[in-house]
C-alpha cells in the first residue's frame, strides 16, 4: 500500500536556498522537519498554508501558528470530540508555513468520538445564535484586557507610591507579568476563536455532503451561494471607507484625496481645515475598531492595520471620492444578493426528490446558515481587530527593548521567536534590578541582523503546494471545507504535466467570464501596483483586501477553498474568482493577458 | 373536438387529448405548441383522414383477408402479408376529400414559409399508448426533405402502409394489438439547421437532476443521434441557468440534405467551424430555459431534440423537435438521500462518523 501511494517530494529533499543556511535556528526545535521523526513526517500529506502564511513568518509570529494550532486542537480533538479529526499538525520549512491533518484511523474510536461529540457541539448548535453573541462579547473583554497591558518604563529608582501602598512588588515584576499576559492573552483568544470554527465547520460540511449526494455535480460555489452571509462585519470596514469617501465630498474637502498624494501630508493638510478636522474626526471614529483591519489574514505583525498605516487603503479612498464625485453608487445590493440567495435556495430544493429530503434540507440549512454566518463575521473580531492591537503591544515591548539598548528598532523584536524574548526580558529585567550591564544589548544585534538577511532572502523562495504523501481519504472537515485540500485536488497538484498546457485549474470560486492583464502579487506591499482592469493573481486572497477588489477584473489563487472569504469577497463585488490552483503565481507573469472563467474554475493563459 | 372531425389538423390545435386522432408524436408537438415552445409549423393527417382511405378504396375487407393468412411466428408469412399490403396501399387513390386536405395543409405550410414546395418531413404517429413500443415495432416511418405535392401524398401513403412492415404486423399479431385502430401521419415543415442535437433535463453522467446537458453539433441532429460526431456539450445550472461547464468538441463532420428526395449526405466540416462552439452562450441558456419550463410542466425529466434555424434571428431560431420523458434515470426508484434524517445534529454526527456517507 505505501509503495502505491502518490508522493509529492519529501521535505527532506527540498533544498534550502542559496544564502539561507542555518534557517532552522529561527525556528523552535518541535515546529522543524527532522530526521529523527522523519519516516512518519515522510507518510504524511503536508500542504502549504499560504491562506494564513503567504509568505515566510518572522520568528516572533510562529505564536500567531502556535496558538491558533493550539486552539484547534483542543477544540477539535480535545473538548468537541469531532469523530474523524484530531488536530492540525505543522511545521516551518525555509520560513514557510506546512500543515497536515491528523486523522483518526480507528473506527471504534471514531464511534467513541461521535457520542461525545453530538452531545457537546450539539449543546452550540441548538444555542448558537445566542452563543455567538456571547462569544463576541467575550472577544471585546479580551481586546480590552489587551489593551490595559502596559509595560511601564525601569525608572532609575521605585516611586516612593510603591513603598508605602506595601505592594510588595515593583515594575520589574509589572514588567514580567505583562508579558506573561500578553502571552496568555493571545493564547487564550485563539483557543476561544476556535471555539466556534471548528464545530462551524463540522456543521458546513455536512450540508455539503448533503447537497452533493442529493446533487452529484453540484458546484461548490452553488452551495456557499445558498448558505452565504448577507452582510458581515468584515464588510463594514470597506463601507466605512465608503461613507468617509462620501464625506469627504459633502465636506468639500475632495480635492485632498488625491491618490498620488502622500497619505501623512494629506492628513496634515487636512488639519488645517475646520472642514478637513470635521473630516478626520469622522475617520477616527470610524476607526475604532472598524480599521484594525490589516492588510493580511492577522498572523504577519508587518500587515499594519489601516489605523495604522492608512496608506494602505488611501489609493482606495481616493476611488472611492472620485466614484462619489462622478455620481456613481457606492452601495453593495444586499437586497438583491438576498434575493439570489433565496431564488437559488429555493430552486434546489424544489429539486429535491422526497419530502423527507426537503425536510433534511430545511433543517440542515437553517443551522447552517446561522453557523456560516459566525465563521464569516468572526474574522473581524479576532484576526483583525485582536491581532492589530496585539502586534502594536508586542512593539510597545519592543520599544521598552530598544531603550535599555538591545534593540535599534522596535520592530527587531519580530526576530526573536517568543519564547528568546522571554529570555531577553529576564536578561533586561536582571540587569536593570542587578545594576550589572546585560549580555542582550551585544548577544541579540548581530543575530537580528542575520536573521533580517535571512528573511529578506526566504521570501524569494517559492514553496510548493504540498510535500509529502497523499491520503487515501480528507476527513478533516476544516481541511476540505476551509483549504479545499481534497485527494481530487492534491492528484492534480502532482500531474501539472499532464495537464493542459495553458489552462490551470481551480476552484469556480465566483462566476463570471472575463480576460485582462494579470497582475501577480507576492506580497502585501505589492498591492498597490494592482491598476484598475487587472486580473489579480496571487497566492492567496486575503479578505482584507477587500477594497483593491473594487480595482480588478477577476482574480485567481494558488490556494484557497469554497470557505476562503476571498470567494464570498469575490461575490459580493460581483467579479469572477478562480481559487485554489496551485501554481497560478508561477505561471502567470505580470502583463501577461488571461482568461478568468469563474462557473468552469479554469484560467487560461492567452499569451506565452 | 366540436363537430365534424376533420381529415386534417393543424398542429396548433392538438394536444394530448387528441392523441387517438393524431397520435403520440404529433400530439407532444402540439403540446409543446401549447407551453410557447417554438415548434416548426406542420400539421397531422387524422387517423380519420387514415379510415377514409381505406374505405374510399375498399381496402378494409382486402386487409382483413391478408391478415387471416398470416402466420404470427413465420417471418415469411409475415413479409408476404406485408409486401401484399403495401402494395395495395400504393396502388390506391387517396380520395379527393382527404387528398383536399392534405394539399391545403401544405399550401399553408408554404406560404408560411415563403416558399414554393418547401420541405418537409412526414413521419407516421402512432395511436397505441406506448409510443415506445410502437417504435419498437417499426411503426414509426420518416421521410425527411419532402418536397412537392405529389411526394407529399406518396410518403403519407408509405407511412400509412408501415404500420403494416413485417415487424409491426409480428408485433401487432402477437400483443393482440387492434389491426384497425388506424395511422396518423405528421406532416412539418422541415428546419434549416445551422446546429441541432438533444438535450436532457438532468446530467446523463450522474442523474443529477439540478443540471441541463445539451449536446450539439453542425448540422441536423442526425450526427449527434447517430454518433457520427462527438458534439458539443453544454452543462446548465438548471436553478440558477448559468452554464457551469462548456466541452467543445472538434466537429469533423455534418450532414447536408441532397436533391428533391432530400437525402442526407456526410460532407467533412469546415477546419474554422470544427473547434468553434455550435451554439452561443444566450441559444444554450434560452434552450435550457425551454427545457425546464417544459420539465415543469409536465413534471418529469425530459429527452429533447432541438434544432436551431440557419437564417433566423435569436431568439426566433430556437425550435424544439421532440420531446420525450427521460428513461435511463427516471426509471430508477426515487429514494430518499436523507432516510434516516432525524434532526440536523444526529445528521451531522453520522455524516463526521462516515454513516451518512454510502461513499
Amino acid at each position: 500500500m505505501m509503495s502505491d501511494a502518490l508522493r509529492f517530494q519529501s521535505p527532506f529533499e527540498v533544498q534550502t536556498p542559496p544564502g539561507c543556511e542555518g534557517w532552522t535556528e529561527m525556528y523552535p526545535y518541535y515546529l522543524l522537519f527532522s530526521e529523527d521523526r522523519r519516516q512518519e513526517e515522510e507518510n504524511k500529506l503536508w500542504f502549504y498554508n499560504g491562506m494564513h502564511a503567504p509568505e515566510a513568518v518572522h520568528p516572533f509570529d510562529t505564536i500567531g501558528f502556535e496558538a491558533g494550532y493550539l486552539g484547534i486542537g483542543e477544540m477539535s480533538s480535545r473538548m468537541f470530540c469531532i469523530p474523524p479529526a484530531l488536530g492540525i499538525d505543522f511545521r516551518f520549512l525555509n520560513g514557510r508555513l506546512y500543515i497536515s491533518p491528523t486523522a483518526v484511523g480507528d473506527p471504534k474510536k471514531i464511534e467513541e468520538r461521535a457520542k461525545l461529540f453530538e452531545r457537546r457541539a450539539g449543546y452550540y448548535f441548538q444555542n448558537w445564535p445566542q452563543f455567538y453573541e456571547e462569544w463576541r462579547e467575550k472577544v471585546k473583554r479580551e481586546i480590552e484586557q489587551l489593551k490595559a497591558i502596559r509595560f511601564p518604563e525601569l525608572p532609575e529608582v521605585e516611586d516612593e507610591q510603591l513603598v508605602f501602598e506595601r505592594k510588595g512588588y515593583g515594575t520589574s515584576q509589572e514588567v514580567f507579568e505583562a508579558y506573561h499576559r500578553l502571552l496568555e492573552s493571545i493564547f487564550r483568544i485563539w483557543q476561544i476563536h476556535m471555539e466556534i470554527v471548528m464545530i462551524g465547520f463540522a456543521a458546513y460540511f455536512t450540508f455539503y455532503e448533503f447537497c452533493k449526494k442529493a446533487f452529484p455535480e453540484i458546484s461548490d460555489q452553488a452551495i456557499t451561494r445558498m448558505v452565504g452571509a448577507i452582510d458581515v462585519s468584515m464588510f463594514r470596514p470597506n463601507d466605512e471607507l465608503k461613507r468617509l469617501a462620501k464625506r469627504a465630498v459633502e465636506l468639500g474637502v475632495d480635492s485632498y484625496f488625491r491618490p498620488e498624494a502622500n497619505v501623512r501630508e494629506t492628513f496634515e493638510a487636512l488639519g488645517r481645515s475646520e472642514a478637513g478636522r470635521a473630516w478626520l474626526e469622522e475617520w477616527r471614529r470610524s476607526s475604532d475598531p472598524w480599521f484594525y483591519m490589516n492588510t493580511g489574514d492577522g498572523f504577519h505583525h508587518h500587515h499594519r492595520a489601516w489605523v495604522d498605516d492608512p496608506g494602505a487603503v488611501f489609493g482606495i479612498l481616493c476611488d472611492y471620492v472620485a466614484k462619489v464625485k462622478r455620481g456613481e453608487s457606492l452601495e453593495r445590493d444586499i437586497e438583491g444578493r438576498r434575493r439570489d440567495r433565496d431564488q437559488i435556495t429555493e430552486g434546489y430544493r424544489a429539486l429535491l426528490q422526497t419530502e423527507e429530503d426537503r425536510k433534511a434540507f430545511d433543517e440542515l440549512l437553517g443551522l447552517v446558515r446561522n453557523v456560516y454566518y459566525s465563521i464569516e463575521d468572526h474574522k473581524f473580531y479576532v484576526e483583525h481587530w485582536y491581532q492589530s492591537v496585539f502586534w502594536n503591544k508586542v512593539r510597545e515591548l519592543g520599544a521598552l527593548f530598544v531603550r535599555q539598548g538591545f534593540f535599534q528598532d522596535v520592530e527587531d523584536i519580530f526576530y526573536l521567536h517568543w519564547s528568546e524574548v522571554h529570555q531577553a526580558l529576564m536578561d533586561l529585567l536582571l540587569s536593570w534590578t542587578i545594576g550589572a550591564p546585560a549580555r542582550g544589548p551585544v548577544y541579540w544585534p548581530p543575530i537580528i541582523a542575520r536573521r533580517r538577511e535571512l528573511m529578506g532572502k526566504l521570501r524569494a523562495w517559492n514553496p510548493p503546494p504540498a510535500l509529502g504523501t497523499v491520503p487515501e481519504a480528507v476527513v478533516d472537515p476544516a481541511v476540505v471545507m476551509l483549504w479545499g485540500i481534497t485527494p481530487d485536488r492534491l492528484r492534480a497538484w502532482l500531474e501539472p504535466e499532464k495537464a493542459e498546457e495553458k489552462v490551470l485549474r481551480g476552484f469556480a470560486a465566483s462566476p463570471g467570464v472575463v480576460e485582462g492583464p494579470a497582475r501577480v502579487v507576492l506580497s502585501v506591499d505589492q498591492l498597490h501596483e494592482v491598476q484598475e482592469g487587472e486580473i489579480l493573481v496571487c497566492s492567496v486572497t486575503e479578505p482584507s483586501w477587500a477594497p483593491v477588489f473594487s480595482r480588478i477584473r477577476a482574480t485567481v489563487s494558488d490556494i484557497g477553498g469554497m470557505m476562503s472569504h476571498a470567494a464570498i469577497v469575490a461575490r459580493e463585488y460581483g467579479i469572477p474568482a478562480v481559487l485554489g490552483t496551485g501554481s497560478a503565481t508561477k505561471r502567470i507573469r505580470t502583463g501577461q493577458r488571461i482568461r478568468v472563467d469563474g462557473d468552469a474554475g479554469t484560467v487560461t493563459l492567452l499569451e506565452d | 373536438m366540436m363537430g365534424e372531425v376533420p381529415f386534417t389538423l393543424d398542429f396548433s390545435r392538438v394536444g394530448l387529448t387528441e392523441r387517438a386522432l393524431v397520435g403520440g408524436k404529433v400530439a407532444s408537438l402540439g403540446e409543446l405548441l401549447r407551453h410557447g415552445c417554438r415548434v416548426p409549423p406542420g400539421f397531422a393527417v387524422t387517423s380519420f383522414g387514415y379510415r377514409r382511405f381505406l374505405e374510399a378504396n375498399g381496402l378494409e375487407d382486402r386487409l382483413r383477408q391478408v391478415l387471416a393468412s398470416v402466420v404470427p411466428n413465420d417471418l415469411e408469412s409475415l413479409e408476404r402479408a406485408s409486401q401484399q399490403i403495401t402494395g395495395m396501399f400504393l396502388e390506391s387513390r387517396i380520395p379527393r376529400e382527404v387528398q383536399g386536405a392534405i394539399e391545403r395543409g401544405y399550401e399553408e405550410l408554404s406560404v408560411r414559409a415563403q416558399l414554393p414546395d418547401p420541405p418537409v418531413a412526414v413521419r407516421s404517429s402512432a395511436l397505441a399508448e406506448d409510443s415506445e413500443q410502437a417504435s419498437f415495432a417499426g411503426q414509426q416511418e420518416t421521410y425527411l426533405w419532402v418536397r412537392g405535392t405529389e411526394n407529399v401524398l406518396d410518403s403519407v401513403r408509405r407511412c400509412w402502409a408501415s404500420a403494416f412492415t413485417p415487424r409491426a404486423l409480428s408485433y401487432r399479431l402477437t400483443q393482440g394489438v387492434s389491426l384497425d385502430d388506424g395511422v396518423a401521419v405528421g406532416v412539418q415543415q422541415m428546419v434549416h439547421p445551422r446546429a441541432a442535437g438533444v438535450l436532457f433535463t438532468l446530467s446523463p453522467r450522474t442523474g443529477d437532476r439540478s443540471l441541463i446537458v445539451v449536446e450539439g453539433s453542425w448540422g441536423p441532429g442526425v450526427a449527434v443521434v447517430s454518433g457520427e460526431v462527438t458534439p458539443d456539450e453544454f452543462t446548465v445550472n438548471k436553478v440558477t441557468l448559468e452554464i457551469v461547464h462548456r466541452k467543445i468538441s472538434p466537429k469533423t463532420a455534418q450532414f447536408v440534405p441532397t436533391g428533391s428526395e432530400g437525402l442526407l449526405v456526410k460532407v467533412p466540416v469546415p477546419e474554422d467551424l470544427q473547434t468553434k462552439p455550435c451554439l452561443s452562450d444566450e441559444e444554450v441558456v434560452e434552450l435550457a430555459r425551454l427545457a425546464r419550463h417544459l420539465e415543469q410542466v409536465y413534471g418529469f425529466p425530459l429527452d429533447i431534440e432541438w434544432a436551431v434555424a440557419e437564417n433566423e434571428a435569436f431568439p426566433h431560431n430556437l425550435y424544439l423537435l421532440q420531446s420525450r420523458p427521460e428513461t435511463v434515470w427516471s426509471r430508477r426508484p426515487r429514494t430518499s438521500i436523507a432516510a434516516n434524517f432525524k434532526d440536523p445534529l444526529s445528521y451531522v454526527v453520522q455524516t463526521l462518523a462516515g454513516k451518512a456517507l454510502s461513499r
